[in-house]
């Protein structure tokens, strides 16, 4: 029944987006060229060095394309939760309350970033030809490891941006640096996670669990570790969503408290 | 039924002075205030019955109606809305209530107005059967026809407040709130809400809350009045009870506003 | 002079209000400058000899460039200024006995002005406090100190009229957004935003270093690093001042193309 109703919301924001035709086009363009320079800067980087940290270009582009992959997706259909503070600001949230269908449905609902698609593009350009230079011995299991890395790394940047959102309700201000945890993780989740250092991979593991969707699977992916259980790690990234959700479900009280 | 008994609601605000000086001191210190929305409001409505809700601005009324609709909860006192109350059983209570905030539009800027309906359909899961009876009625009475088939913004602002109303009451709610219907309308759609209004109150006996600062409004449509300013209820009675001699509807109600120095 | 005083005043005074944000603001650029220079680090471990620069002046190069982002950002620009063009309201603005363009420069440079001093200084700071390899240096001299400051106000200069520039061709485009999008990408990479010029091939490097778009944060960051010969400050500093009167001049040319439009056209 939800997901009747949530393929509704996406047919009447497509139908919306292209009452836009030009402004759409040039959106998504945009959105490719704004990751396109990220790209560029790898590359001329790599033209300098062999590797960094033992992983080539190809691989690292592999890893980052997975990355915006992920990124882009979880925009696309949770960008209602990215623009959550002008729901707030300008009182559309009292409208949802008054509707009789979960919250978090109607937000996503409000807006489908459609434009999204010139970052994807991008990342499955990287990614073929990622996949192509890498040399992968290609398995069942790691096969399922790229899938897994997308599950769970599209549901660790919904739960960054669901608590975005959760913050607005307490606060309007000084939400920009949630930005370090979403664009953050996307700009510098361009390279494997390990070459940051120990202390940030154990940050990454236990905190926020990005390298449980990055650079674990990475590894197994490229051969550097055999041990299945590399396979399910991103899996567990989906766990992340828990607080996240709890965290929400204290702001809607709180604003329902407040009223503002 | 509606009965609200002693709702207090008090907000938290931020203040400053003005001045540079004022502003840097800001930085690190922030004093915070205390203001009362609501101080020991009561009150009861019938069913089908039609309330003007007045009062100066920032008196409390949205307060009220947030209250009344579920999306506020009140720090002390009891409401109770059919037996329900709505803040703590909202998803329940919000099937049964019709909101339109007349300076927010519910409906989607850039699509025909008949496919935010249609999505309305899929919210409040209206049946088939339901949704277009009740369509094809607020099309007549509201005189949507051929507005149905058109983007939103190309709507007037009178347009749009009559597909609006009907986009709040296409699931059959039991109670209306209207907050600032007629705000910026021409006379002619003034007229035509204000006659619309009435004739759903008749025809359904849906209670009716109307908040409001044009007083033709109230005059044109509820018997009843309550008067709020600064969270507390000033007075709650017909429009023969203020109304002194023949002044008009707007004076008496400037002169009430002075009275209570509001 | 005196209502460009207190437009920047009144703007240093909003931009305290919102403590929260100028807080929030600190903390996302010390994290970011942070990671970049971890970057660094991991490819200078793997072959310090094909690093352009030292490596403690590419931690100055990123400190410097976070203090400083508000200056030299293109993505920030003002949109307001975009709104009146896009509704119309410009023409309001075209009744005041102000010229258009130097109420823009103006206004433009008061809010980077403004947001750059709130959250400079923190980042400041703190960087210079950071051990040994990760932290910000002091400068290599009071020259190179001294240049350094000129070249950064130029740079904001440069920055800035390269800004207006977008905003005047806005009036001629249709698609105001998608020209904003076009140019904030190209400009980011060319000015050095995303990896330091010293950082791409020499060819395309020396190409890029007469582009406007390098007079913009390169100069004044590399200077601070120490990262330029006497030879190249000095041609660095000229390119300067010679991208700055060209920008201003066909900016203002392009402005009063614009204004003649809009008074025919009636916006």
């Amino acid at each position: 029944m939800w997901l009747k109703l949530y393929i509704h919301y996406i047919s009447i924001n497509i139908r919306s987006m292209m009452q836009y035709k030009t402004s759409f086009l040039l959106t998504a363009i945009g959105q490719f060229l704004i990751s396109f320079q990220v790209f560029l800067g790898i590359f001329f980087m790599f033209q300098r060095f062999s590797n960094v940290k033992g992983f080539t270009y190809s691989e690292v582009l592999l890893c980052f394309s997975i990355m915006l992959l992920e990124f882009s997706i979880a925009e696309m259909y949770a960008r209602g939760f990215d623009q959550f503070s002008g729901m707030v600001r300008h009182g559309t949230f009292d409208r949802i309350l008054v509707r009789p269908q979960n919250e978090i449905l109607q937000v996503l609902g409000s807006k489908f970033e459609l434009t999204r698609i010139g970052r994807m593009l991008q990342a499955i350009i990287m990614f073929i030809y990622g996949i192509s230079k890498s040399e992968i011995n290609w398995t069942v299991s790691k096969i399922f490891t790229v899938f897994f890395m997308l599950i769970g790394g599209t549901a660790l940047f919904t739960g960054l941006f669901l608590i975005y959102a959760a913050l607005c309700f307490f606060t309007l201000e000084g939400l920009e640096f949630m930005n370090v945890f979403t664009d953050g993780a996307k700009e510098y989740g361009k390279y494997p996670i390990g070459i940051y250092g120990k202390r940030m991979l154990q940050f990454t593991t236990f905190v926020i669990p990005y390298a449980l969707v990055q650079y674990y699977p990475l590894l197994y992916l490229l051969g550097r570790k055999t041990n299945i259980f590399y396979v399910f790690l991103p899996l567990l990234a989906i766990l992340f969503l828990i607080p996240c959700y709890l965290l929400w479900k204290w702001g809607v009280h709180r604003y329902q408290s407040s009223g503002s | 039924m509606i009965t609200m008994e002693h709702i207090c609601k008090s907000y938290k605000i931020a203040k400053r002075n003005a001045g540079f000086g004022e502003a840097c001191k800001a930085l690190f210190h922030r004093k915070y205030e205390k203001i009362y929305a609501l101080n020991d409001i009561t009150f009861t409505i019938k069913d089908g019955e039609m309330v003007g809700y007045i009062g100066p601005n920032g008196a409390g009324k949205s307060s009220t109606i947030k209250i009344l609709s579920g999306i506020l909860t009140p720090d002390s006192g009891n409401c109770f809305v059919d037996g329900r109350i709505p803040y703590k059983d909202r998803i329940e209570h919000v099937r049964q209530i019709g909101v339109v905030f007349g300076q927010r539009s519910q409906l989607w800027w850039d699509v025909p107005v008949i496919d935010s309906f249609e999505l309305l359909k899929d919210i409040y899961s209206i049946s088939s059967s339901m949704y277009h009876t009740n369509l094809e009625e607020l099309t007549a009475l509201l005189n949507l026809g051929e507005l149905l088939r058109s983007p939103v913004r190309q709507l007037s602002l009178g347009q749009r407040m009559r597909c609006e109303i009907a986009a709040s009451l296409l699931h059959n709610p039991k109670i209306l709130f209207l907050d600032e219907p007629t705000i910026g309308l021409d006379a002619v759609s003034k007229l035509a809400v204000r006659d619309f209004i009435h004739k759903q109150n008749q025809i359904h006996k849906t209670t009716v809350i109307l908040t409001t600062h044009d007083m033709q409004d109230i005059e044109a449509l509820t018997k009843r009045i309550i008067l709020i300013g600064k969270g507390k209820i000033l007075m709650d009675g017909t429009l023969e009870d203020i109304q002194k001699g023949n002044k008009n509807i707007d004076e008496t109600v400037a002169e009430l506003y002075r009275t209570y120095d509001i | 002079m005196q209502k460009y005083l207190s437009f920047f005043r009144l703007r240093f005074s909003m931009g305290l209000q919102y403590r929260t944000a100028a807080f929030a603001g600190v903390i996302t650029q010390f994290a970011w400058g942070a990671m970049g220079i971890l970057v660094y680090r991991a490819f200078y471990e793997v072959d310090s000899t094909a690093f352009p620069m030292t490596f403690s002046a590419v931690v100055s190069y990123i400190w410097m460039q976070q203090a400083f982002l508000a200056f030299f950002t293109v993505w920030m620009m003002e949109n307001e200024i975009f709104d009146s063009i896009i509704n119309g309201n410009i023409s309001y603005e075209l009744c005041r006995p102000i010229h258009i363009y130097d109420m823009w420069f103006f206004r433009t440079i008061a809010n980077r002005f403004s947001a750059a001093t709130l959250r400079c200084f923190p980042i400041l700071v703190v960087a210079s406090f950071l051990p040994k390899p990760f932290g910000l240096q002091p400068p290599a001299s009071l020259i190179h100190f001294f240049l350094f400051l000129i070249t950064l106000l130029l740079g904001l200069a440069v920055t800035v009229s390269l800004c207006i520039l977008i905003y005047s061709l806005t009036f001629f485009t249709i698609s105001p957004a998608g020209l904003k999008i076009l140019f904030t990408s190209m400009v980011e990479f060319f000015s050095g935003a995303v990896i330091p010029l010293p950082f791409f091939p020499e060819k395309i490097q020396k190409m890029m270093e007469l582009l406007p778009f390098a007079s913009m944060q390169n100069v004044a960051l590399r200077i601070y690093s120490a990262d330029m010969t006497n030879r190249q400050m000095f041609s660095a500093v000229t390119l300067q001042i010679f991208w700055l009167i060209t920008l201003v001049s066909c900016g203002k040319k392009l402005c009063s193309m614009a204004e003649k439009k809009v008074s025919i056209q009636g916006g």
